[in-house]
């Protein structure tokens, strides 16, 4: 009697520390994926940096300019800011699905979005290495922004495929 | 009480123009064209006095990046001069009509070198107290792309399938349960018919 107690304790507990690994992972991968899209360093040179919304200078008065409006840094934007929104949705579509759930049933709608979300990270950082802004002069190298997006992607592949592994179980 | 307005406002109609004698030149502020088409700058002004006879017009050019500009048109007594040695030689034309006020200039088959501004100067004979007003020409080569316009599009496409699929999705559920029922009812009209024909 008491070990069966303590075995469905211990399920129990199992289940919420999964979730709860699986929650936090989540919000992990939003805040990668905003620090990404916002900040100022994609490419980085000793004169400045450059991101996907404005080229910064760092020598004399440190002023930043609106960036070129090329059309594949547009791309690269609308990709980055939609990985962040449809994020955001499976975080959303997790909270809902864990309390409407059938017992037994799989978070579909919360993987899918998180597939997308890593779809479009990569799709946006692989543009961005393809087309990177050339400057022959400077000698110009990839920042944190860049490297952010990158380990976004995988990590976000994974959090989505767990969402299809997962189950609410009782 | 009537005439005592009445005499204070002719004359104050009296003073404020002989204060305020200065003509005020109005052109655009920016234009932007293509290599190799035509554009029309405008310069009108305006003035207390009618329009007299020796009214001029002159536009000059600085390119952009230099500190001296040229005299390309100039219209005086009645005649329209235009450059015929400058940059703008034989591709000037004046299509402006002074009587109106209007002294506006067609610069045509531009290039990329006539990138600078333009500065109109009207004089209305006794009005010749004025700042001359000056307009910004920027010629490209191909039309450039809006800062957001790829940007919004590519969001607003993917949001609006995204929409589209969950609608779809959602009417797919509430046709199959109404199909169900659309189902029974085909199968027991069907009966019905091929019993008539077999009466027949």
């Amino acid at each position: 009697m008491q070990t069966c107690i303590t075995l469905i304790d211990l399920l129990e507990k199992k289940m919420l520390l999964i979730l709860l690994g699986v929650l936090i992972l989540h919000v992990i991968i939003l805040i990668l994926l905003i620090v990404s899209t916002a900040a100022t360093a994609w490419s980085v040179a000793n004169s400045g940096r450059k991101d996907l919304w404005y080229k910064c200078s760092n020598s004399g008065d440190y002023h930043c300019l609106p960036s070129s409006n090329e059309d594949w840094i547009q791309a690269v934007q609308a990709l980055m800011i939609l990985s962040v929104l449809f994020c955001f949705f499976s975080l959303i579509a997790f909270l809902y699905q864990l309390f409407r759930l059938v017992k037994g049933g799989r978070f579909f709608f919360t993987a899918i979005f998180q597939i997308l979300a890593s779809v479009f990270v990569m799709c946006g950082a692989i543009i961005y290495t393809v087309m990177r802004p050339e400057d022959k002069k400077i000698y110009t190298h990839f920042g944190y922004a860049y490297v952010l997006a990158w380990v976004a992607f995988p990590l976000c592949l994974i959090s989505g495929l767990i969402y299809i592994v997962l189950r609410k179980k009782e | 009480m009537l005439t005592f307005l009445a005499l204070t406002s002719v004359a104050l109609l009296g003073i404020v123009p002989e204060q305020s004698q200065a003509i005020v030149i109005y052109t655009g502020w920016e234009r932007h064209a293509l290599v190799g088409s035509d554009i029309r700058l405008s310069c009108s002004f305006f003035s207390w006095r009618w329009t007299s006879e020796d009214v001029t017009f002159s536009w000059t050019y600085r390119p952009d990046g230099s500190r001296d500009a040229i005299s390309i048109f100039h219209y005086t007594g009645g005649a329209a001069y235009v450059d015929n040695k400058g940059p703008f030689r034989d591709r000037l034309e004046f299509v402006g009509n002074p009587g109106r006020r209007d002294g506006s200039i067609l610069l045509k088959n531009l290039e990329l070198s006539d990138n600078g501004t333009f500065t109109c100067d009207a004089k209305n004979p006794p009005d010749i107290v004025g700042r001359p007003s000056s307009v910004r020409l920027l010629v490209f080569e191909k039309v450039p792309i809006q800062a957001g316009v790829i940007t919004g599009a590519i969001i607003g496409v993917v949001l609006g399938l995204l929409v589209l699929i969950v609608v779809i999705y959602y009417l797919m559920r509430f046709l199959v349960a109404r199909r169900v029922f659309s189902l029974s009812v085909s199968k027991h009209g069907k009966k019905k018919k091929e019993g008539s024909q077999q009466r027949q």
